[in-house]
């Protein structure tokens, strides 16, 4: 009966000093009756009775142990003793036990990084109830999910399989609370938006659908916890206040639970809006219009019993209905669900594949510490044979002694896994609370969780596992009689062992770090210096948004004008400019479609191109250092009475008019069937990222495009720091309550670079671990080999052979491995990068100076590992040896 | 110790029917069951003490008798008592115990 004695065995393991006891009792006992019955009996004293029961009874200490044995605690105790030993030997070799225990420190410790980066961002859902279940919605055939505010008003109401389905947008908006007016990041809401995900308020109250009563009718705000705690300084007596949005009246109604960060990461919004409201926040009245697409997503829980594929046909169906009743403005309409995971899966898709990639990358570090770390074992199993063939002499079994030195294994992983975890934990932590661009409320919510406690036990366990298997092979053929014998029998054949195996593979994974990391840093180094279709240097901008300070309608451009006018005063500003958005600095591009001059026919499936839009003030292209490569520039003249004009760049020409050549003073239509005319061609250039195809882009004059939302560009040679001293006082002078911001164009770039400078520091490290891992592996390799061969090649030397063939002789198969080694390496990481050419702009290894790059740190890495190996060789004395031996 | 020759080592295996024979008409610890058996040979059958323990162990782990602690003779002794798949085993095994001793008689007699 199994249950019985798993019971019986669970509670002796729970109540060990009981159970002992007891036996011990138990046994006493039959002895002591035994003796009483002698003693009246046989006339015997008493201690002599004793004596007889004891006889009788035979071996208490064995007897003892069989009983033992019955309930399998042996298992236990051998185990407390195997670690008693391994503790005792792991301190008679300190340096072998710290080497290993840092081996695994790092390794472990860079593998809970990447894990916890990957459950941080990728892994561990949105911070809101019942997040596995909640779907966002996705056009069938782009990356994105961005609907118009009709189109998501029609799927909320007739879609069957949501169970409510709401839908947000992020905008910047200008807060006054009475003091200085701030910039501040607001999360525009439906009204079902807290419902839907089933928020509840930490103070006051949410929205819910009986807010919204049509355009501006809810001019209420929800502060994030967050925003709460630091701008109003936990002040509850906020709910209730009115403050300015916009220089419109708003009322705060309540705050936002905390750990609630919307459901845009990695953005934290400041505040929460209604979406009715949205004509407030951005100074633009897009609720009637069915073309313009602006909310970027729509997400819910799915009703219970329907699976996402009824869904997606329940979607799609609505789909349908968008196409035959509004065919000019929506395109071919399908739909699919996904999470809504990382910046609503537009930041997701390569996040995944680079975080992917770099765990695949440090699970190799892994692999490679446990490589090192097996030919440690193997290595000190050898040295110890002499023990072991003692032990099997004495009777040991082999599993026996295989299972001490797992238990060896296992403690080294163990501890080495505490400490990698520890510093990992800081690492994190650090990394939770860190925002590389203060112009976004960003949070990275990576910090430490159950998860990456337990991926980094499993990690360590699994490790110690493999590593400590390494050297079963070698204790399973010991053969005691043969040591005891002769010493120790090291055998040094020709053959390739496992630990050479080992070694070479170990050498490869650094070869391919070392490759990748050589093809980001180039591709880097590529992207910082490459031309963009315009020159960042000398570049300052100022951004303001004039609808945050009250400006509306022809205040707007005349405004625009007196900043660039009074810029240009500023001595040293040879050029300024104003565009609409930056090239380059948030990922971010507004695209809309074109039609040829012939099309009357506006549906979505007779567009020419879809192309990215700018709108430009005169001078762009001077300032921003684009070549215009025929045409004009724009003046003030082209404005609302003056025909409407284009500048396009080279790839618009080409799709649209089939060439440059072609298109000048050509016409083209946009949606509503307004004709432009080409008037310029502007060189083409880098705008969304730097990986990113050849984009089609058109610019509008900024009279004929208006825009709120704007950044100043001033090109000048004088020292930054003084022309953005200038430009602030010019702003104060202007508009003191207007919020601005001013940063140099390549500090904007920062945003768009981040990725390839992530990839490369994350690259760079993880090689530089993998290379200091292959060094020491070598080093552990040949430093050995050397030892163990002190006494050939003392004779060698003493019978006349030069010192190159004593190297070659001690070191010639550590060179070997490394050559091969990085051989393997070299062209698996080849293989590689080309994942890299996703994030990396230009990143490709068929670079010579990669290839030489690799090669030559490899070189280099040999040298470092054998260089006191082949000293300690070439430092034999045939005469000390033999007087020694 | 002299050896007594009309004393009989006890045959592998056995010792667990014994066991469970002296424990069916009532509860007893360890001493009084290699007392008992001793008692119902007539001496003839001498338990080694030393191996009785880790039988009665083995024979609760199998949930085939039960333990118990219990006060005799003024101090904490272990009873042991049968359990119902005990019970269902003693009966096997007597039987087969029959079998055995009648197959064996007939071999005697005959061969």
């Amino acid at each position: 009966m199994a249950w019985k004695d798993f019971v019986l065995r669970v509670r002796a393991l729970v109540f060990r000093q009981q159970t002992e006891e007891d036996l011990k009792d138990e046994l006493q006992f039959h002895l002591d009756m035994e003796a009483r019955k002698n003693l009246s009996r046989k006339e015997q004293d008493a201690s002599e009775a004793a004596r007889q029961a004891r006889i009788k009874f035979g071996s208490i200490d064995r007897a003892s142990e069989e009983c033992r044995d019955q309930r399998g605690i042996s298992t236990i105790e051998i185990l407390i003793k195997d670690v008693r030993f391994g503790l005792r030997m792991l301190r008679k070799s300190p340096s072998f036990t710290s080497v290993a225990v840092a081996t695994l420190a790092l390794a472990i410790g860079a593998n809970a990084v990447v894990f916890g980066l990957l459950n941080g961002l990728i892994l561990r859902p949105l911070n809101v109830p019942a997040a596995d279940s909640l779907h966002a919605l996705e056009w069938g055939n782009e990356a994105s999910g961005i609907l118009s505010y009709p189109d998501y008003l029609d799927i909320r109401d007739r879609n069957r399989s949501f169970d409510g389905l709401a839908a947000y947008n992020v905008e910047q908006a200008g807060l006054d609370t009475g003091e200085n007016p701030m910039r501040a990041w607001a999360s525009e809401v439906s009204g079902n938006y807290f419902d839907v995900l089933r928020i509840q308020p930490h103070l006051g109250r949410l929205f819910h659908p009986s807010d919204e009563n049509g355009k501006n009718s809810a001019p209420y705000i929800v502060l994030s916890h967050t925003y709460w705690h630091t701008r109003f300084q936990d002040d509850p007596t906020v709910v209730g206040r009115t403050v300015q949005v916009n220089k419109h009246p708003f009322t705060i109604v309540g705050v936002a639970p905390p750990g609630f960060r919307g459901t845009l990461l990695p953005l934290n919004p400041d505040f929460f809006v209604p979406l009715v409201n949205h004509e407030q926040i951005t100074g633009e009245d897009l609720l009637d219009k069915r073309g313009r697409r602006w909310v970027f997503q729509s997400l819910g829980h799915l009703k219970p019993g329907v699976t996402p594929g009824q869904a997606v046909a329940d979607l799609n169906s609505i789909g349908s209905y968008f196409e035959k009743t509004y065919p000019n403005e929506v395109g071919p309409t399908t739909f699919k669900l996904v999470n809504p995971a990382l910046y609503g899966n537009f930041l997701g898709r390569p996040m995944t594949a680079f975080l992917a990639a770099l765990m695949m990358l440090s699970g190799l570090i892994l692999l490679a510490a446990c490589a090192n770390l097996g030919n440690l074992f193997a290595a000190r199993a050898a040295d110890r044979a002499r023990e072991m063939a003692l032990r099997l002499a004495l009777g040991a079994t082999r599993i026996r002694i295989l299972r001490q030195l797992f238990t060896e294994a296992v403690m080294i992983s163990v501890i080495g896994g505490a400490v990698g975890l520890w510093g990992s934990t800081m690492l994190l932590s650090a990394l939770s609370t860190w925002n590389p661009f203060p112009r976004f409320p960003l949070t990275v919510p990576v910090g430490p969780d159950t998860n990456v406690y337990l991926f980094a036990l499993v990690a360590a366990l699994a490790s110690g596992f493999l590593f400590g298997a390494v050297p079963v092979r070698q204790v399973l053929r010991t053969d005691p009689y043969e040591i005891v014998k002769s010493g120790s029998v090291v055998r040094f054949g020709r053959r390739i062992t496992a630990r050479d195996a080992l070694l070479a593979v170990q050498v490869a994974i650094c070869a391919v770090l070392v490759t990748s990391s050589m093809v980001a840093f180039r591709g880097l180094s590529r992207s910082v210096n490459s031309d963009f279709g315009f020159e960042p240097r000398g570049a300052i901008l100022l951004d303001t948004v004039l609808d945050m300070a009250g400006y509306r309608g022809d205040a707007v451009p005349l405004m625009q004008k007196r900043m660039i006018d009074a810029m240009k005063t500023i001595p040293g500003v040879s050029a300024v400019s104003l565009v609409d958005r930056v090239a380059l600095s948030n990922g971010s591009v507004f695209t809309t479609r074109v039609f040829d001059d012939e099309t009357t026919d506006y549906r979505p499936a007779n567009a020419a191109t879809q192309t990215a839009m700018y709108s430009v003030a005169p001078d762009y292209f001077q300032t921003a250092g684009t070549t215009l490569l025929a045409g004009r520039d724009f003046t003030w003249h082209d404005d609302q009475d003056a025909g409407r004009v284009a500048i396009v760049n080279g790839e618009f020409a080409r799709k649209v008019f089939g060439s440059s050549a072609n298109a000048m003073g050509q016409y083209f239509k946009r949606g509503g069937g307004t004709r432009f005319q080409v008037v310029g061609i502007a060189e083409q250039g880098k705008y969304q990222s730097l990986t990113e195809d050849p984009r089609a882009v058109m610019f509008f004059p900024l009279l004929q495009a208006p825009a709120t939302e704007t950044s100043i560009v001033v090109r000048s040679n004088r020292d930054t720091q003084q022309v953005v001293a200038e430009m602030q006082r010019i702003m104060r002078v202007l508009d003191s309550g207007l919020p601005i911001g001013i940063e140099t164009w390549g500090q904007k770039m920062g945003f768009a670079l981040f990725p390839a400078r992530v990839a490369t520091v994350s690259l760079g490290v993880l090689g530089g671990m993998g290379a200091l891992l292959s060094i020491t592996g070598i080093f552990g390799m040949a430093a050995y080999s050397v030892s163990k061969r002190k006494r050939e090649l003392g004779i060698r030397m003493a019978i006349g052979a030069a010192k190159k063939e004593v190297l070659q002789a001690a070191l010639g198969r550590a060179f070997k491995l490394l050559a091969f080694g990085s051989a393997a390496g070299l062209v698996l990481g080849i293989l590689a990068t080309r994942v890299l050419a996703f994030i990396v702009y230009q990143a490709t290894p068929r670079d010579p100076v990669v290839l030489a790059g690799v090669v030559l740190a490899m070189l280099l890495l040999g040298l470092l590992a054998t260089w006191i190996p082949a000293r300690r060789a070439l430092s034999i004395d045939p005469l000390v040896l033999l007087r020694e031996e | 110790m002299a050896t007594d020759q009309s004393r009989l080592d006890l045959l592998q295996g056995t010792l667990d029917l014994l066991i469970l024979r002296a424990l069916r008409s009532e509860p007893m610890h360890g001493w009084a069951i290699s007392e008992r058996i001793e008692l119902i040979s007539q001496d003839v059958l001498q338990v080694n003490q030393g191996s009785l323990y880790p039988a009665m162990h083995r024979l609760e782990h199998r949930g085939w008798i039960d333990a118990e602690w219990g006060v005799s003779n003024g101090r904490r002794a272990r009873f042991y008592s049968l359990t119902k798949a005990g019970r269902k085993q003693l009966e096997i095994e007597a039987e087969n115990w029959e079998r055995l001793t009648v197959a064996i008689g007939r071999v005697l007699r005959m061969a």
